[in-house]
């Protein structure tokens, strides 16, 4: 039975992938002109185009070209950049670690503080901790990333001098030296998630808490500690599991403006690069790359509220 | 029997509430909701407290373990535990006693119980908590309470999770861990209110048998009086907030002193003559009907004649719901026929005629769901006028006066919204808006279930005396014997999607009588203290085997 | 949702939240009138500090907010930004709303295949991170502010459309919408009478959320460069013009990006207010 609920889950984001890698593909085609000609100029003698169309493979029917396309994918093989004529992939491969880098330390420090306070201002729910932390987290989520990067900046690199504003590391930099380049970026998206994790938390918990079990818990002569994490916890676990999975997704898009803002060697800079240049195999393989991770963490959020919710682990069967 | 067995007027004060105050915010206004009640309660001693919505006696009763709810407050007054006062004590001492001296039941353990932990856990985490009990002793002596209460499976029905459960055994699971830290006090908050009548047996039966082996003091509120004389040496009849009348059981239920009092012990008398027959406007030929794989309705055949009344009766899960929503058309039939007024019905509403859309009008059960909260009453009234009549300026309003007045309402009410009015005024409302339509058949979906008795019988009153005007039939559907007594010509009695017994209402409401039937109309409660004791004997083994399958 | 909301008690909060959005508004509608200088004009020398005055041609310029990387006035390109960065984000949430709330309250009566056809393409819209996917456009498209629109209004489309279904789909299983259908009313009168007043505040609510997030969004791609497009000013371009100033220690360019933070400030309090007052309502 719940196997056969998250068999249908998977099944539906092997699905959405598909769909998205279409998506991906097939924007391509609503580029006005031709890509051979956008490469090569407005100048360019038409022998030369069509040319580089045989070359691009531009000349064979669409759905051979996804095909190939995506079995490329697969095999590793993301086609050349445009603008330098490398693979793609070696491109990804530098950055992508960066990226991974990035993401996974805003998490680690993002994910528990957001919890925990989210945790704390629903046990002091009313109290001025909770109203302190609500009007912080307000304000965070409503000042846009490069204001709060730049007010970080301002404070610890250009006033404190503490910390350098940009993060350009290098590869052979040591993991330490890496910790303190990515500081500023790591905080300016820890900032936003830790808001967005805690209110959604504090939310979360706040509906359980008007639930009659919980009145019930009360008349039990359950402390107010105890009310929160045993009785009202496990019920908001899937919403949280939820609001923690979607923080993450967002967090792994979320570094394309805090890489920019740093001048951080990621895949979301490269990705905005690329678009300006138009670079479109090196934005395509960005795209289903954020995408992909975006879509498999958004996956496990439902895979895991369902394994938290009794009611689908153990159907009413009868007595 | 009990009444017998101990005399309870020289134990000791268990509980001795003094003056209590307690009132209500709305917006910024404070009102009172329980004024200047008192009440002791001594070991051992059952207290009934009755009265409709908005008396207080929950409020009595979340008291008594110095509990209030969110925007309520204490206004004075002293709720004494033995001799401590639970109003004016630090709350870590208050919460030492609530699960443990004192316990409660509530009304509906189907949302009291914590959907994502077992019941076992659930159960015996008031004793293991405060280390009254190992966890093994707690397991075994719950498993031993379930057993007491006839719980299928007492050994490992714990384990299981609340939404594994009926609401029948749910109930009795609650009573268990109400009485494991064998308390001195329990409150019974309207234990059976959300059962059928036949489970209600079940769990009454149960929470006499633990009350009395533990010799418990307990409160048990109710609005149902029938219920609580069952249970309760004495009785408190409140309303408004405010203590009406107080009485050992037996001499509240033979002289009532009060005026209130007494029309509460009225209501169940109310009922209207059988009409002789007439000609026929509703006929269900053999309909079957189902959600999705679930059959809901089985063949169901019945016929309803102008101006008469035919009252479906049967258990939840019955079908008799899904009986009025094949009837309007707001669920297919997949077989039979619906004929009215001669013609065959489509079995959607959109494919039926304006006419016939207007000859059959609905009443629902809640008031609160059927009126859009932003409508004023001139809208709901006055849109059927329009649509159907083409109704419009001073006509219309006048006719909605009209309306209005025939349901006992008047040109005040023009104006108002729903979140403006009492219940039954929504229900009249409701009811007008039917009116408006000037139909031939009125389908009532337990349209007075949700109502306090004493209104219920104005509405039923109301409906009663609109058929002797205006020729109107209803098909009236219910799970309460008493409002089928009130205004049936013709009882169909239904269970699980099948009619076990149709017929006129003096033949249906007298012996002899099919199973089904028996053990419903037994199953109601009675305004007489031995009511239960004749029951169980009656039916000895069949409770015990009931609960198990 | 079952009752109507009571008004009567506005906390400061949402009041403060009104007065800030008011004060927008004025700014977006007026700005041009009230700048002291055009839109593109270089009055002045680059990154002078808050207060600066100087000798111009006709006499001394002052410059109240200092002026940008060209010499601009950045009080002018403040008040014009604040008409393109809200007018585009008004548009643009309009847009979405317009789509949104149609097809998610077609697909709430209509249900069925409709509904499943709207649903799934929504869900796969939804799966997709809307950065990324608003990037891919506009490497395809190019960014120009009628793309802008259009894309982030699809993207945001998707939200409205999910919380116009659920909120359509309550309000369908209540019996006064049964009353109104068992009376033959048409699909166009139980929308308009019936549903749509009872999901207002809620989809005020989500309006005010939305604007936020288009806001933000359009000022994300504009700092990064592939929002609008200079010499147009609006908040989060004037901030990547002038971020560099800030390694001078010259902190003019967190102005804009102050705007846009006091606009989405505003915005929340009143949707905090809003939500609340809701949820008191159910529970009364």
């Amino acid at each position: 039975m719940i196997a056969l609920l998250i068999a249908k889950r998977l099944g539906l984001g092997l699905v959405t992938l598909f769909i998205i890698s279409l998506i991906v593909f097939f924007s391509v085609q609503l580029l006005p002109g031709d890509v051979a000609q956008a490469i090569l100029g407005r100048t360019a003698p038409p022998e030369a185009v069509a040319a580089l169309r045989t070359r691009l493979g531009l000349d064979l029917p669409a759905h051979v070209r996804y095909l190939q396309w995506a079995g490329g994918l697969f095999q590793g093989d993301f086609g050349d950049s445009l603008a330098n004529r490398r693979p793609v992939l070696d491109l990804l491969s530098e950055r992508i670690g960066n990226t991974f880098f990035l993401a996974a330390v805003s998490a680690c420090i993002a994910v528990p503080l957001g919890l925990i306070l989210g945790l704390a201002s629903a046990i002091y729910r009313s109290r001025p901790f909770d109203h302190a932390t609500s009007l912080a987290a307000l304000l965070a989520i409503s000042v846009p990333e490069f204001l709060t990067a730049y007010i970080l900046v301002a404070i610890f690199a250009v006033e404190l001098g503490w910390l350098p504003a940009v993060s350009m590391v290098q590869p052979s930099q040591g993991i330490l030296d890496r910790f303190i380049l990515i500081s500023l970026p790591a905080a300016t998206l820890a900032l936003g998630v830790i808001a967005y994790i805690l209110r959604m938390t504090r939310a979360a918990i706040g509906n359980v808490l008007s639930s009659p079990y919980i009145e019930m818990a009360k008349l039990k002569g359950v402390s107010p500690y105890r009310l929160v994490v045993r009785h009202a916890l496990p019920n908001a676990l899937s919403p949280i599991i939820n609001v923690v999975l979607m923080n993450l997704a967002y967090l792994v898009v979320g570094v394309v403006v805090v890489e920019v803002i740093f001048v951080y060697p990621g895949l979301g800079q490269l990705l905005v690069d690329s678009v300006s240049k138009r670079d479109i195999p090196v934005v395509q393989a960005c795209g289903v790359l954020f995408a992909t991770a975006y879509i498999l963490l958004n996956l496990l959020a439902d895979v895991l509220s369902i394994l938290a919710n009794p009611r689908l682990r153990r159907p009413r069967g009868g007595v | 029997m009990r009444h017998e067995k101990m005399d309870p007027s020289c134990g000791e004060a268990v509980l001795d509430i003094a003056g209590l105050n307690v009132r209500a915010r709305s917006g910024n206004q404070w009102h009172p909701i329980v004024s200047d009640v008192s009440l002791t309660l001594r070991r051992g001693e059952i207290l009934g407290l009755v009265g409709e919505s908005g008396s207080g006696k929950t409020t009595i009763g979340l008291a008594s373990l110095g509990f209030a709810r969110t925007g309520c407050a204490f206004a004075g007054g002293e709720v004494r535990f033995k001799g401590q006062d639970l109003l004016r004590m630090a709350p870590a001492a208050r919460r030492a006693l609530r699960g443990d001296r004192i316990a409660y039941v509530a009304q509906s353990a189907a949302i009291s119980f914590n959907p994502a932990r077992t019941l076992m856990e659930q159960v015996i985490e008031s004793v293991v908590d405060r280390g009254t009990k190992s966890r093994a002793e707690a397991r075994a002596d719950a498993r031993a309470l379930f057993r007491l209460l006839h719980l299928p499976d007492p050994d490992r029905i714990g384990d299981r999770y609340p939404h594994e459960l009926s609401g029948g055994q749910l109930q009795r699971v609650m009573a268990a861990m109400a009485m494991l830290p064998r308390p001195d006090l329990v409150i019974f908050d309207e234990p059976t209110t959300a059962l059928d009548v036949t489970t209600q047996v079940e769990v009454l039966s149960a929470v006499r048998e633990l009350v009395a082996r533990f010799g418990t003091a307990a409160i048990y509120i109710s609005h149902d009086l029938a219920v609580v004389a069952q249970l309760a040496h004495r009785i408190m009849v409140l309303r408004h907030g405010r203590l009406v009348e107080e009485g050992e059981t037996r001499k509240m239920l033979a002289e009532p002193q009060e005026p209130y009092t007494r029309s509460l012990w009225a209501i169940r008398t109310f009922a209207k003559d059988s009409l002789p027959a007439s000609d026929v406007l509703l006929e269900v030929n053999g309909v079957s009907a189902s959600y999705g794989s679930l059959k809901a309705l089985d063949n169901v055949s019945l016929t309803l004649q102008r101006g008469r009344t035919v009252a479906v009766v049967g258990e939840s899960g019955s079908g008799k719901s899904t009986l009025a929503r094949v009837v309007t058309g707001l669920l297919r039939a997949n077989g039979g026929e619906i004929r009215f007024s001669g013609e065959t019905l489509a079995a959607s509403a959109k494919s039926r005629t304006k006419l016939q859309l207007q000859h059959l009008q609905i009443i629902h059960q809640s008031a609160d769901a059927s009126l859009n909260p932003l409508h004023k009453v001139r809208e709901v009234i006055g849109r059927p006028l329009e649509f159907f009549f083409g109704l419009t300026g001073a006509q219309r309003e006048r006719r909605i006066v009209e309306i209005l007045e025939q349901v006992e309402l008047g040109a005040e009410h023009l104006d108002r919204l729903p979140s403006e009015m009492s219940g039954g005024q929504k229900q009249r409302v409701c009811i007008g808006r039917a009116l408006a339509a000037e139909p031939a058949l009125m389908i009532c979906d337990e349209a007075t279930s949700a109502l306090d008795q004493l209104v219920q019988e104005g509405i039923l009153k109301l409906l009663t005396r609109l058929q002797q005007e205006q020729q109107i039939s209803y098909l009236f559907i219910t799970h309460d014997i008493a409002t089928v007594r009130a205004i049936a010509d013709r009882i169909v009695v239904m269970h699980r999607g099948r009619v076990v017994q149709e017929g006129p209402k003096d033949e249906v409401l007298a012996p002899p009588y099919p199973p089904y039937t028996k053990l419903l109309l037994s199953s109601v409660p009675e305004m007489d203290p031995d009511w239960l004791d004749r029951l169980l004997a009656s039916r000895k083994q069949a409770v015990s085997d009931k609960a198990v399958s | 949702m079952s009752r109507p909301m009571q008004f009567d008690r506005v906390p400061l909060s949402a009041r403060i939240g009104m007065a800030i959005i008011l004060a927008y508004v004025a700014a977006a509608l007026f700005g041009p009138f009230l700048a002291p200088y055009g839109q593109t004009e270089v009055a002045g020398d680059q990154w002078t500090p808050l207060f600066w005055s100087q000798p111009g041609p006709d006499g001394d310029v002052f410059f109240l907010l200092g002026t940008d990387h060209l010499g601009r006035d950045l009080l002018t390109r403040l008040l014009y930004g604040a008409r393109n960065s809200i007018g585009i984000a008004l548009v643009t949430t309009l847009l979405a709303f317009a789509a949104g709330v149609g097809i998610g309250l077609l697909a709430a009566t209509k249900q069925g295949v409709v509904d499943q056809i709207a649903s799934r393409s929504i869900d796969v819209l939804m799966a997709f991170p809307s950065l990324i996917f608003a990037l891919m456009i506009l490497a395809v498209l190019g960014s120009s502010i009628p793309v802008l629109i259009v894309v982030i209004a699809l993207l945001n489309m998707a939200s409205v459309f999910r919380i116009t279904r659920a909120l359509a789909m309550d309000l369908e299983a209540q019996d006064f919408v049964d009353v109104a259908k068992l009376r033959g009313e048409s699909a166009l009168w139980i929308m308009r009478r019936e549903l749509l007043p009872n999901a207002m505040v809620p989809l005020a609510a989500e309006f005010g959320l939305r604007f936020c997030f288009v806001l933000l969004f359009i000022a994300s791609l504009s700092f990064i460069g592939l929002g609008i497009q200079p010499p147009m000013a609006d908040w989060g371009s004037m901030v990547r013009e002038n971020a560099s100033a800030i390694s001078f220690g010259v902190f003019t360019p967190l102005i804009p990006a102050a705007a846009i933070a006091g606009l989405t400030i505003g915005v929340n309090l009143v949707i905090d207010w809003l939500t609340n007052s809701r949820s008191v309502g159910n529970e009364a």
